[in-house]
């Protein structure tokens, strides 16, 4: 029955598995001295979560920046749906390790924020962004500052913003790191539910194993600076059971134990 | 509040000198000043190059703090200028200004703006400075253009401490016209207390001073006011 299921993710996933995003030979100098990223190649199905994993420093929020255009690379190019990253786009939202919520604007006024800079008016974008809102568990907190609430209800709103913007490709950096354990599980199965009614592609960064084997259809292990593409996994977990289940399943745990030896030779 | 006033009035009893009158004779002073209309009239008088040269220092304070912000070429040019104003004796300036524009309103509204603008630019500058860098990426990645970062993110984010910069500017304008009015020529509010003071009507002179330190504090205070009202709306419930 497993087994069954699992081949039939995988037959779907390989027919929706385009790249939508590609990522061509990039390389990132820091003044002449730090070298970040060295001739990373990689590319990203339409529709899957991929983790960056690697240890501190490795040059993951460089690659996530570089992909959302917020910094360019010295070398090389991103081509999302086709077109080469020149700077942001419309088709890429950025969801904060730091959360970047607007300390005096309330939950509402923060979610809709990527509605308002593209100008538009405010009671349309406000319906968007309390539908998200919702669907991020925040309803009631609409009317509520980023100071009253906690780590792991902030960064629901910095996800319920770059979803408002309707994006297809959300890059996440480190989105729990900031958030307590439980949240962060709690969190974590939302994101997952969200992934399957939204549709997305996700980039996500993290430097939790447990994090990326539970949550990623392919994990691309990044070794020490300078960056480069070390091993890429893809864990095959079956998540269609309960959660607790997930992780004692034991292609969950395998997974996690492989990546565990892959990264053991990078530890300092 | 009330045991300082205490303080003075038994200090002012003692008497530690004949020049230090006790509260309840001030008090009784500024009655008598503001019945005869000679305290409200040195306001209004002393009012003017104040809030004209408060006004010019706040929008050319604020302009430039903010430009040297944002511009690496504006700073350049102009942090050394105002770090130096700002560490520099300036009401000794005050006198050559007198030399140079006469004794006129227009000596004074200098006199106001050369004490509270470097301090407003300055703050202006820092503040900018200081602005959140992943905020501005946030809004840059969410495609907002330099105009919105800068009305949407950086003033906002900025704004408590140009307004702190605000408050020392008022403060110091303040200074700056008693000084202009005590040492260009006396009008208003100074010549109300170099008056009394030549005729010895310490009670008199002291409740100008007192009114005048007052005011200030209370112009200072209604700018926190209008600060939160405007930019801060999540401290509302704090300060409410
Ligand atoms: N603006 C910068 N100037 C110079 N060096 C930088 C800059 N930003 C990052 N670096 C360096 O580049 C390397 C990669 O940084 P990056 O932030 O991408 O790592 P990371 O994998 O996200 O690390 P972490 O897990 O700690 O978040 C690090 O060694 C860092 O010190
Ligand atoms: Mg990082």
């Amino acid at each position: 029955m497993t087994a069954a299921v699992r081949m039939l993710r995988e037959t779907t996933k390989s027919d929706t598995a385009q790249p939508i995003v590609e990522v061509r030979h990039i390389s990132k100098r820091y003044g002449s001295s730090v070298e970040a990223l060295r001739d990373i190649n990689l590319t990203f199905p339409t529709g899957q979560l991929t983790s960056l994993l690697g240890p501190s420093g490795c040059g993951k929020t460089t690659l996530l920046k570089i992909i959302a255009g917020l910094l360019e690379p010295t070398g090389g190019e991103v081509v999302v749906k086709g077109k080469t990253v020149t700077g942001p786009g419309p088709e890429r939202a950025f969801v904060f390790q730091d959360f970047a919520l607007m300390p005096w604007a309330s939950v509402l006024r923060n979610a809709a924020f990527g509605l308002e800079l593209q100008g538009i008016d405010k009671k349309k974008r406000e319906e968007t962004a309390r539908h998200y809102i919702n669907q991020v568990g925040l309803s009631g907190f609409e009317n509520r500052y980023p100071h009253e609430l906690s780590g792991g209800m902030r960064q629901r709103v910095g996800l319920a913003r770059a979803l408002a913007v309707n994006a297809d490709v959300l890059l996440l950096d480190e989105p729990f790191s900031a958030v307590d354990e439980q949240n962060r599980r709690k969190f974590q199965e939302d994101l997952l539910r969200l992934r399957e009614v939204e549709r997305k592609t996700l980039i996500f960064v993290t430097h939790s194993i447990e994090e990326a084997v539970y949550l990623s259809d392919r994990i691309v292990l990044l070794s020490p600076r300078p960056g480069r593409v070390s091993e890429i996994i893809e864990p095959h977990v079956d998540r269609s059971g309960p959660p607790d289940l997930i992780r004692r399943n034991p292609a969950y745990l395998d997974t996690v134990e492989e990546i565990w030896h892959g990264l053991r030779d990078y530890a300092d | 509040m009330v045991l300082f006033c205490l303080a003075w009035e038994v200090a002012g009893r003692i008497p530690i000198n004949v020049a230090f009158p006790p509260f309840s004779d001030v008090v009784a002073a500024f009655g008598r000043m503001v019945a005869d209309g000679s305290l409200p009239s040195a306001f209004l008088i002393t009012l003017q190059p104040l809030v004209i040269g408060l006004v010019v220092a706040t929008v050319i304070g604020i302009v430039m703090g903010v430009g040297m912000g944002l511009r690496d070429e504006l700073e350049w040019a102009g942090v050394p200028v105002f770090v130096v104003m700002q560490a520099a004796p300036m009401a000794a300036l005050i006198p050559l200004i007198t030399y140079v524009y006469g004794i006129g309103l227009t000596a004074k509204v200098l006199a106001v703006v050369i004490l509270a603008l470097p301090v407003i630019a300055l703050n202006g500058y820092k503040a900018v400075r200081n602005v959140s860098p992943s905020l501005r990426a946030m809004c840059r990645s969410f495609l907002g253009n330099r105009r919105q970062e800068i009305f949407k993110i950086v003033l906002p984010d900025a704004s408590p401490m140009i307004f702190a910069g605000l408050r020392l500017g008022i403060s110091a304008g303040f200074v700056g016209v008693v000084l202009a009015e005590l040492l260009i020529t006396p009008t208003g509010i100074g010549d109300l207390i170099t008056y009394h003071r030549s005729i010895a009507d310490y009670a008199e002179m002291y409740a100008v001073i007192a009114t005048i330190i007052l005011f200030s504090a209370v112009t200072v205070g209604l700018l926190e006011r209008v600060e939160i009202a405007l930019f801060r709306p999540e401290k509302k419930e704090h300060s409410a």
